[in-house]
């Protein structure tokens, strides 16, 4: 029972900080076919622009100040590098995020070092909220909850009851159509392409000193949140929604369960001595979401909620 | 109507230009492979050319699928190590077994087995993802490799876990008189592989299938009018890539004797993708050029600078957004260019190109030797021919923007003037 | 000619005299990785090497020759080593020295001693300063590869002992990354403990997957549940980091014992969740009573590289080992080397270091410590540092295990 809540409770806030940067991702994706394989290392800076902001500042500025200037640099991306192998097709594309990625890998070892920065949770939020069963519960996870919901609500009123939000939510399905009724598409991929950087900043701010800052927080995010983003669907915020809640509650949960294959598959005569029967489900929990992507991406690949094939 | 029928016969290449294009070129790859021992390198260099070797036929293999068929693949390397762990455990069997089978099987068909341990892998793999293209095909592959990798480390029996198998290429019998000891000796296994591999490939580009692989990348629906089922075609073409993988896989087996987990997971993926793009994926021997150059670079480029990864990536992105034909693209581009008939022209815009990259070049490397020693250098300060150059010099800086600024200025006003032409 | 040409000239002229004046050298390679992900934990051990040949140079170098130290990058990759490998052979080094990775140890073990049987009178010899799967000195054991740095089984040791003379630890937990390395350590650890304690208990043994666990948390609320006195982990970087972290998070203060405690970030990444919480099993610690020239060494190694901290006390230990090997032997050829080496004592900062014949593995004590502030040499420029724990000395026969190593010797 302990374990359940824990993971719950845990697998919903990890599910939003990845949908905070999936959410991004499937926004440009779904808009200009591009998978942003460097989506993760705009997470990375703004754990590291909030770091440093928050060595000459405070912690509040710094979640204001980090996204913004991710953002901006987002956007500069788009402008003198993406836009430019546009015209290469969608495999330049993505492999010019690729080497983008290296590059901003190397330039931030270059610049804060190479191993982890002491990136801490700020003393107003370092304090222990309730004790469940035994174990504190720190305000901080309560705080990131918080976070990622109101990103969540306005992201949901930016699309949904602006005029932008149309604007957005056209080009994403019917882009030709928007360029066709005067709208300045490059002008609206540009500002998607720096929101989606910056709400991965954003998830760098409150998740690096959630987890650890260093050069490598990038490489290992990147995966799972094109996961998430594919499973989801092409064009659907709500399939990416879904998707980052189910993977971060599997995750998470998966990992509590002990029990070996030989313990389910014992009845075909799986011997728990043997290599496989050996495998428990905690062992595999990490390899769940690859497998969640491969299996979707052949039964049905539009997605869990999207309308287009990827 | 009358005058196509007529032009497509004409249109045909004549056989000296057969001969020329689609002979000599192996005949000449043939006889520098025969005549590199000849200059007796040293067995750095051997181990550099076997690994560029097996990373050619890797390339190759890779480029059946991204070039040719238009499917981006991130798990490539994975059939490189299932073909390659199958050769060393066959390495392991040859060792232990006296007589039989195994103790008759000389080490340097290697290969033949990777070839069919890749194709098998191929099959296998290639059924359920090969029914989509596309980014589809490109995110299944990235999820199988993830798994494979993940696999690998978990069955300890089959992969050795974190360790890996080893075997001996010394056992069994010898084949050709080559005991495969000696480097000279692996040189010789090596180069007749990659010969053999470049050889079939190419060959398979002039095969129907080959060609249809290419109709299925331009245009699926149009091969589907014409009687082809496009998934079909890629499936097959995809347990070739395979195959060939696999084979590399084998050469690679028998060269360093010993296979991770870590050959089969993305890392390596990666990196020949990189190569291939970089060679040039438009072209057959682009990714030849690719394997060289990238091979060389990722094993000696750390000797020079600290700062290899940036420079591995800046260039990288470089050719993404301004090489798209790569390596390839350039050797010929120039050989077409030195034979057109306004080669003045051409050359004098080579030579500014030439002028322009070379001044951006020197400002980047100021940049980044500066930067990485800044960074961390512990107090070193770069000294380019005795000049030194610290982070907190004008000088530094002045020698970094300028050339950077003017590299800039001349690559733009050439691209601007052949705009306007 | 301009005068940028002949300053390069001038340059290149005066840099090949400086090639040719060179008198007699040593030639030491050290393969790891030096750039990457896993770039750091290479440099930091690279850094010490390369203070530790500096002042053997300083003091007329290895029976009069200076030692040339270089480093070559192998990307943690196996392949790449033996690519590396090659290249350290080639350019006449005979002495090979590398750390980080079993699998990159093993690649080296195999290839030097298939290296050494094809080619007789050109033999390496590999300086194993960090690889700590026990196979190298037991089953898997070579004339050519020579320990520096005390396998799992005995880290291990040292934990168990400690834990047994400790009372008020009853109820053990054990947590490791689900690959080799973290079953052997959990066997390694029941074993132990049955033998030397029947009275303590394993409340938990759990394996997690290999660097891919984000939130330690339920794992911390299942140790909580257990009510667990401490907790033995062989878990290495990210793993290592936040299950510790997340400990701290849930108000868990109990002794996580670790092998890699004392990697680089780590205390830097943790802050003062680490206090008591962390602890480690090392060869020394810089905050531990040490001669005046110790204390000047530790200084100037974190002056010269105020990125890293003074960890990698065995590098020292090694080069001087190497050193006294070879001028006991009289010579530097790796095969005298590698025979005056076994059994070789030398007086260490820390306590004596000796190189066993049997199986060429080093013995020596073995420190437990843990975190703390207001330390005479804090680490990852914080003011946190290591300090040693009561009853932390583990002698260096205590920890020594049996081999199973059957040595074949040339000639």
């Amino acid at each position: 029972m302990e374990t359940i809540v824990f993971s719950l409770l845990n697998g919903v806030i990890y599910g939003l900080l990845l949908f905070m940067l999936s959410s991004g991702l499937t926004l440009i994706f779904s808009m200009m076919g591009v998978l942003n394989f460097a989506h993760a290392s705009f997470y990375m800076l703004g754990a590291y622009f909030a770091y440093t902001i928050m060595g000459v500042s405070s912690f509040w500025l710094a979640l204001f100040i980090a996204p913004v200037l991710v953002g901006v640099i987002g956007m500069g991306v788009e402008k003198w590098g993406l836009r430019r192998v546009h015209a290469n097709g969608h495999v330049a594309e993505l492999l010019f995020t690729f080497g983008l990625a290296y590059l901003i890998d190397e330039i931030v070892k270059i610049i804060w070092g190479r191993t982890s920065v002491n990136y801490q949770v700020p003393d107003s939020l370092n304090f222990t909220l309730f004790t469940l069963y035994g174990a504190d519960y720190p305000a901080y996870r309560i705080f990131m909850f918080f976070v990622a919901v109101a990103m969540l609500i306005f992201l949901w009123y930016m699309l949904k009851k602006t005029r932008i939000g149309l604007i957005i939510q056209a080009a994403l399905t019917h882009p030709h159509m928007v360029g066709h009724l005067g709208h300045n598409v490059p002008l609206v991929f540009m500002g998607v392409f720096g929101a989606g950087c910056a709400l991965a900043g954003l998830a760098g701010v409150i998740g690096g000193n959630y987890f650890i800052t260093d050069p490598a927080m990038a490489v290992q995010m990147g995966p799972i949140v094109f996961v998430v983003v594919v499973v989801g669907g092409l064009g659907s915020l709500e399939g990416a929604f879904i998707a980052a809640m189910l993977i971060g509650i599997l995750q998470t949960s998966a990992v509590s369960i002990n029990a070996s294959l030989a313990d389910i598959f014992g009845f075909l005569g799986l011997s728990p001595a043997s290599e496989v029967g050996e495998i428990t489900i905690s062992s595999m929990a990490p390899m769940l979401p690859f497998l969640l992507l491969v299996l979707i991406l052949i039964v049905k690949p539009t997605g869990l909620m999207g309308d287009r094939e990827v | 109507m009358t005058d196509m029928t007529t032009n497509s016969a004409a249109l045909a290449p004549s056989s000296g230009e057969k001969f020329r294009e689609r002979v000599l070129p192996f005949i000449l790859f043939g006889l520098v492979l025969i005549v590199i021992p000849f200059f007796g390198p040293s067995r750095t260099t051997m181990t550099l050319l076997n690994h560029i070797g097996i990373n050619i036929v890797f390339a190759l293999s890779f480029n059946m699928l991204l070039g040719r068929a238009g499917l981006l693949t991130f798990g490539h390397a994975v059939y490189l190590g299932l073909g390659g762990y199958f050769c060393v455990h066959i390495l392991n069997w040859i060792d232990a077994a006296d007589g039989g089978f195994w103790g008759n099987l000389p080490v340097f068909s290697m290969p033949v087995f990777g070839f069919a341990m890749g194709a098998l892998a191929g099959a296998v793999i290639g059924w359920p993802s090969c029914r989509r293209a596309g980014t589809a095909f490109a995110m299944i592959s990235l999820g199988v490799a993830e798994l494979m990798a993940a696999f690998a480390y978990m069955f300890d029996s089959l992969f050795g876990g974190e360790m890996g198998i080893s075997g001996d290429r010394m056992a069994g019998p010898e084949f050709l008189g080559l005991s495969l000891g000696p480097l000279e000796e692996v040189y010789w296994f090596i180069a007749f592989w990659t010969f053999l591999g470049v050889v079939a490939m190419y060959m398979f580009t002039r095969t129907p299938l080959g060609k249809l692989s290419e109709a299925t990348r331009d245009n699926p629906e149009r091969v589907q009018f014409i009687g082809y089922n496009p998934t079909r075609v890629r499936y097959l073409v995809f347990i070739f890539a395979g195959a060939f993988a696999g084979m590399a896989g084998g050469m690679s087996a028998v060269q360093d004797e010993i296979f991770t987990p870590e050959s089969l997971s993305l890392l390596p993926s990666g990196a020949i993708l990189i190569a291939a793009y970089v060679g040039g994926i438009r072209y057959f021997s682009g990714p030849i050029m690719g394997a060289i150059v990238m091979t060389y670079m990722g094993s000696n480029l750390s000797d020079y600078t600290a700062g290899w990864l940036l420079y591995l990536g800046i260039m990288f992105i470089c050719v993404v957004m301004f090489l798209p034909d790569g390596i390839a693209g350039i050797v010929f581009g120039f050989w077409r260019g030195i034979r057109s008939p306004d080669r003045g022209h051409l050359m004098g815009k080579w030579a500014q190109q030439l002028a322009g990259v070379f001044l951006l070049a020197i400002g980047i490397i100021v940049f980044v030797e500066v930067a990485f020693r800044w960074s961390e250098g512990y107090g070193e300060v770069w000294e380019p021919f005795g000049i030194a150059l610290p982070h907190d010099a004008i000088l530094t800086w002045i020698i970094g923007i300028i050339p950077f600024v003017a590299g800039v200025a001349v690559l733009r006003h050439v691209t601007r003037k052949q705009e306007e032409v | 000619m301009t005068k940028f040409t002949r300053a390069a000239l001038a340059a290149s002229v005066s840099f090949m005299a400086m090639a040719g004046s060179a008198y007699a050298e040593m030639k030491i390679a050290f393969i790891d990785p030096l750039s990457g992900p896993m770039g750091p934990s290479g440099d930091a051990a690279f850094t010490s090497y390369k203070l530790a040949f500096e002042h053997i140079n300083n003091e007329g170098g290895i029976n009069g020759e200076q030692v040339e130290l270089t480093g070559y990058d192998n990307k943690v990759s196996p392949k790449e080593s033996l690519v590396q490998l090659q290249k350290a052979i080639d350019s006449g080094a005979r002495y090979i020295f590398q750390g980080n990775g079993s699998s990159v140890a093993a690649a080296i073990i195999d290839a030097v001693n298939k290296h050494n049987a094809r080619n007789p009178g050109e033999e390496v010899l590999f300086m194993n300063y960090a690889a700590v799967t026990p196979a190298f000195t037991n089953e898997a054991c070579s004339f050519w590869h020579f320990r520096f740095d005390a396998h799992a089984d005995m880290k291990m040791n040292a934990i168990t002992d400690w834990i047994t003379a400790r009372d008020d630890i009853q109820k053990v937990y054990l947590i490791g990354q689900d690959y080799v390395f973290g079953e052997a350590v959990a066997a390694a650890a029941e074993k132990q403990l049955g033998e030397k304690d029947s009275s303590i208990e394993i409340v938990g043994n759990e394996l997690h997957p290999l660097a891919k666990v984000k939130d330690f948390t339920p794992y911390i609320q299942k140790i909580i549940q257990s009510e667990a006195d401490a907790v033995i982990t062989g878990n290495w970087g990210q793993d290592m980091t936040l299950l510790v972290k997340a400990a701290a998070d849930s108000g868990l203060t109990i002794p996580f014992l670790t092998f890699y405690g004392g990697s680089l970030g780590a205390v830097a990444a943790l802050g003062e969740g680490s206090i008591d919480t962390l602890y480690q099993v090392s060869e020394g610690v810089t905050n531990q009573e040490a001669s005046d020239e110790q204390y000047a060494l530790i200084e100037e190694y974190k002056q010269r590289f105020p990125d890293y901290d003074y960890y990698y006390h065995r590098a020292f230990v090694a080069a001087e080992m190497l050193k006294a090997a070879a001028e006991k032997a009289g010579s530097n050829e790796p095969i005298e080397v590698a025979k005056a080496l076994e059994g070789l004592t030398v007086e260490g900062a820390y306590g004596p270091v000796t190189m066993r014949a049997e199986d060429h593995q080093a013995q020596q004590n073995l420190y437990i410590s843990t975190v703390s502030k207001d330390v005479k040499y804090g680490v990852d420029n914080i003011d946190l540092g290591w300090v040693l724990v009561d009853n932390g000395t583990i002698d260096a026969s205590a920890a020594e295990e049996p081999t199973t190593c059957e040595m074949e010797r040339p000639e």
